[in-house]
């Protein structure tokens, strides 16, 4: 039982580490736009770095026919677009200061990083 | 579309050959302002850099013969058709999906319920559930592939969602069983139990309850589906003397269209010819069509209801009223209260903190359990996974504000975002600037008393004169009644506007100043008897200024701005929901009184500057108020902008809808009453949502995880948990659905 116990914890350590602590890549923007497919809950990339005031224009194509994936939100900067199915749908954003932008779906449950240095 | 330095897009129609292509590009790149100009054969399109704005360039292709659209420019209805096309395609999917599921999953169910064996004991039960055990993995597949792909992608983003919950829920309980089938000697006599029917019952409720959502998710944006069926597909313009049938995305600014009656006005415009009745009811909320002749502004998306008119094209695109409304509407009910914001920090951290619950559930049953423990602690860390739902909670917010927002937008209030939306619904003091606000803001003349040294005539011409430089409108109400009268107008020189006072210049050889009391004391003239007069005339409502010829006065101009039909019960209706009405105006005390007691205003403030208005709004926000403050959007910027919530009136379809929090499309006050009882009732129906998705997880969680199992022997079925995590989205969308059934109590 104490191993199933030691199990469970360390699985619950993992869980947080997982999915809380670990800083995944990030992909540099090199060049522009840069497409971000929306597909299978996860955008592809989700951890994007470009370089701070800049005009930066992000094509996000839908894949995914469910309606979750429609709404594409960028709380910090006013962002909120419908994205089309199967369509590219530009967001430019200009003049970023440096720090985390978070963006996401409606329900939070696509999720994503612009980080900006 | 304005001009752009960026990269456009154009779809090109009729380019059958590839020599086309030099065509379309000399003409192109021959435009104004045209950098760069490139056509693709294969994919008929065209790359344009430059300046040029997206009219010039589709002028260009058609002048050469071709037609031409920007890319982008989709228009709104084929988008929204697609989008209708896709959802019945994901639905219909979501239909099979569910079908396959329950099939397979409500015999097993019913099997089990009407006392089936569902354990493994014998060599044909393990047979016979190895069977069934790879019936269940089609099922998986073919019906969950969705949940378990997304599942997947988002772990090795480190991302968890709806679907890490869905997939770890069912995949536990099929694993589970396909154990107890296959090595039934791992598992404790008591514990070979198989789940199989919860993991294909689960995948087909859940399914069930997308396809419900995706239904009722339609309704929610049918206020915006009405607003984009208001535009026209074509429209008849007049080129070269021939009237030519166009589709609405190629009429040209300063294109003449003839609209017969009947037809929707396709793009907004000045009217050039002919006189007619508009209904302009879908933008604004005003049931009775409004005449229209030479010079008139008319709106895309209105309805000529009598006579043949043409106009000149003044917006034509996404810059027309009807598309700048459309696109205002679309972003506000993409845009979140902040009473959302909770939701949104515990979406962040539900999906992973629920996994942790359930693997502290599954320790505590194999800790604390009865026998079989092992199973328990399987079906309880089961049921944990599948019960909690992440999309009530984000659903929430957005679903009630996308209907509220809509359903403001049909009673002609536009709803700039959500967090306006929300203060709104918490004013308690309501600002009004009196002219054009509470009155018409069209002035009249009332009274001319002239001095006995002077003539009627003579005053009124010179007044006249003098304030037909001035675009104030009590200035343009002596020029109307001059012109009335047919008085000729003399030429004025050194004319000077006094802020607050009044206005000066000379004409015919005399100084003349015109203005109110102040303006007449700076001045030194004498008012005499003028003064008594004068107070008669502010007690019934009317302004009176003072006219003075060389230093002295000459006669009073009395002026009356009559109250709109329907503000004296948009008052009082704000006044029965507990709001503070308080009127300002630049008018003098006593007309201020008479205007307020005729409005059914107790607090008013007279003789407001336009920059003080900003001042009496922090004073009342510094009193604990929540302000909003209702103009014309021109004069009183500062004043809306400063206050909680600004509201701009507009008249008609002559909207500064980026100027305030709030555009009254219509000129009436009840405009204030639906949107602050808009803004209730959508904040309420926000609360309900949020109440219920946070009590649905926060009872739901540890009922699965078996808290009452100790005081009632009561366990959850991972059925009965799929069932319930399924419909509570679908109780969230369709509470917010209920929206669409308010109807705000106009007069």
């Amino acid at each position: 039982m104490i191993i199933i116990n030691i199990l469970g914890l360390a699985l619950i350590v993992l869980i947080v580490w997982w999915f809380w602590l670990y800083k995944p890549a990030q992909t540099v923007m090199q060049t522009q736009p840069l497409t971000i497919e929306v597909k299978d809950g996860v955008y592809t990339p989700a951890a994007i770095q470009v370089a701070a005031h800049q005009t930066v224009t992000l094509n996000f194509l839908r894949k995914d026919q469910s309606p979750c994936s429609e709404m594409l939100l960028i709380p910090d900067l006013g962002v909120s677009e419908q994205l089309e199915l199967d369509k590219v749908t530009p967001v430019t954003l200009t003049d970023l200061a440096p720090g985390e932008y978070p963006f996401h779906c409606q329900m939070q449950m696509y999720r994503g990083t612009l980080t900006v240095v | 579309m304005s001009e752009s330095n960026a990269n456009q897009q154009l779809l090109i129609e009729g380019a059958g050959c590839a020599s086309c292509v030099g065509k379309i590009e000399a003409a192109l790149k021959k435009t104004p302002g045209v950098v760069s100009a490139q056509m693709n054969f294969a994919d008929r399109t065209a790359s344009v850099t430059g300046t040029a704005s997206t009219q010039a360039l589709i002028a260009a292709v058609e002048s050469v013969g071709y037609n031409a659209r920007a890319v982008e420019e989709q228009d709104d209805e084929d988008l929204l058709g697609e989008k209708e096309l896709a959802d019945r395609t994901y639905y219909k999917k979501l239909v099979r999906d569910t079908v396959i599921a329950l099939s397979v999953g409500v015999p097993l169910m019913l099997f089990g319920l009407l006392g089936g064996d569902m354990t493994v004991t014998t060599a044909m039960q393990r047979a016979a559930w190895l069977g069934v055990g790879l019936l269940t993995l089609a099922v998986m597949y073919v019906s969950g592939k969705h949940f378990y792909t997304g599942a997947w992608k988002s772990f090795k983003n480190h991302n968890a969602n709806m679907d890490t919950l869905i997939a770890l829920g069912t995949g536990t309980a099929w694993l589970y069983s396909m154990v107890v089938v296959a090595i039934p000697e791992a598992i404790p006599a008591m514990a070979r139990h198989v789940y199989f029917e919860a993991t294909a019952m689960i995948i087909g409720l859940i399914n069930l309850g997308l396809a419900l959502e995706l239904k009722a998710r339609g309704k929610t944006s049918e206020a915006i589906k009405r607003l984009i069926g208001l535009q026209a597909k074509t429209a008849t313009v007049i080129r070269d003397n021939k009237e030519v049938q166009i589709n609405i995305a190629q009429v040209l600014l300063d294109d003449v269209v003839k609209v017969r009656p009947g037809e929707k006005i396709p793009v907004d415009g000045v009217v050039c010819e002919g006189h007619t009745f508009i209904d302009e009811s879908m933008l604004t909320g005003e049931p009775m069509p409004v005449e229209k002749s030479k010079n008139d502004e008319v709106a895309a998306g209105t309805i000529n209801t009598s006579g043949t008119i043409q106009f000149r094209a003044t917006r034509v695109g996404k810059d027309t009223a009807l598309a700048r409304i459309i696109s205002m509407v679309k972003r506000a009910q993409n845009s979140k209260p902040p009473i959302g914001r909770l939701a949104d920090v515990i979406s962040t951290y539900f999906v992973p903190v629920v996994m942790i619950i359930a693997v502290l559930t599954a320790l505590a049953w194999l800790n604390f359990g009865p026998e079989p423990a092992l199973a328990l602690a399987m079906v309880c860390a089961t049921t944990v996974l599948i019960i909690a739902c992440p999309c009530a909670l984000g659903l929430a917010t957005p679903m009630s504000v996308m209907v509220g927002v809509g359903k403001a937008a049909e009673a002609g209030v536009l709803i700039r975002n959500g967090e306006a939306l929300q203060t709104a619904s918490k004013i308690t003091a309501m600002v009004l600037d009196k002219t054009g606000t509470i009155t018409e803001g069209a002035p009249q003349v009332t009274d001319v008393v002239v001095a006995d040294t002077h003539e009627q005539q003579e005053v009124l011409q010179l007044a006249a004169s003098l304030e037909s430089g001035s675009e104030h409108p009590l200035a343009q109400a002596i020029v109307s009644k001059a012109q009335e009268q047919d008085v000729e107008l003399l030429p004025v020189d050194s004319f000077k506007a006094l802020t607050g006072l009044g206005v000066e210049g000379r004409c015919d050889n005399k100084t003349l100043f015109f203005g109110n009391a102040k303006l007449m004391q700076q001045q030194g003239i004498t008012l005499g008897d003028f003064s008594e007069r004068a107070h008669g005339l502010a007690k019934q409502a009317k302004t009176p200024m003072f006219f003075a010829i060389d230093g002295e006065l000459a006669a009073i101009i009395a002026v009356a701005d009559p109250i709109k039909k329907d503000s004296i019960a948009a008052i009082e209706r704000l006044q029965d929901n507990g709001i503070r009405v308080i009127m300002l105006t630049g008018d003098n005390q006593e007309t201020a009184a008479a205007v307020a007691h005729k409005a059914g205003i107790t607090e008013f403030f007279a003789e407001v500057l336009p920059e003080d208005k900003a001042n009496k709004v922090k004073e009342l926000q510094e009193a604990d108020e929540v302000v909003g403050m209702t103009g014309d959007g021109i004069n009183d910027a500062p004043a809306l902008a400063l206050a909680d919530v600004g509201f701009a009136i507009g008249t008609g379809t002559d909207v500064a809808i980026e100027s305030a929090d709030i555009t009254l499309m219509r000129g009436s006050l009840h405009g204030l009453a639906d949107a602050i009882a808009v803004s209730k009732a959508t904040l309420t129906n926000i609360k309900q949502n949020l109440f219920g998705a946070f009590i649905y997880n926060v009872a739901g969680i540890p009922i699965a995880a078996g808290v009452l199992y100790p005081f009632f022997g009561m366990l959850l079925s991972p059925v009965i948990a799929g069932a319930a995590m399924a419909f509570s989205s679908l109780t969230v969308v369709s509470n917010a659905n209920r929206l669409r059934l308010f109807k705000p109590k106009d007069a």
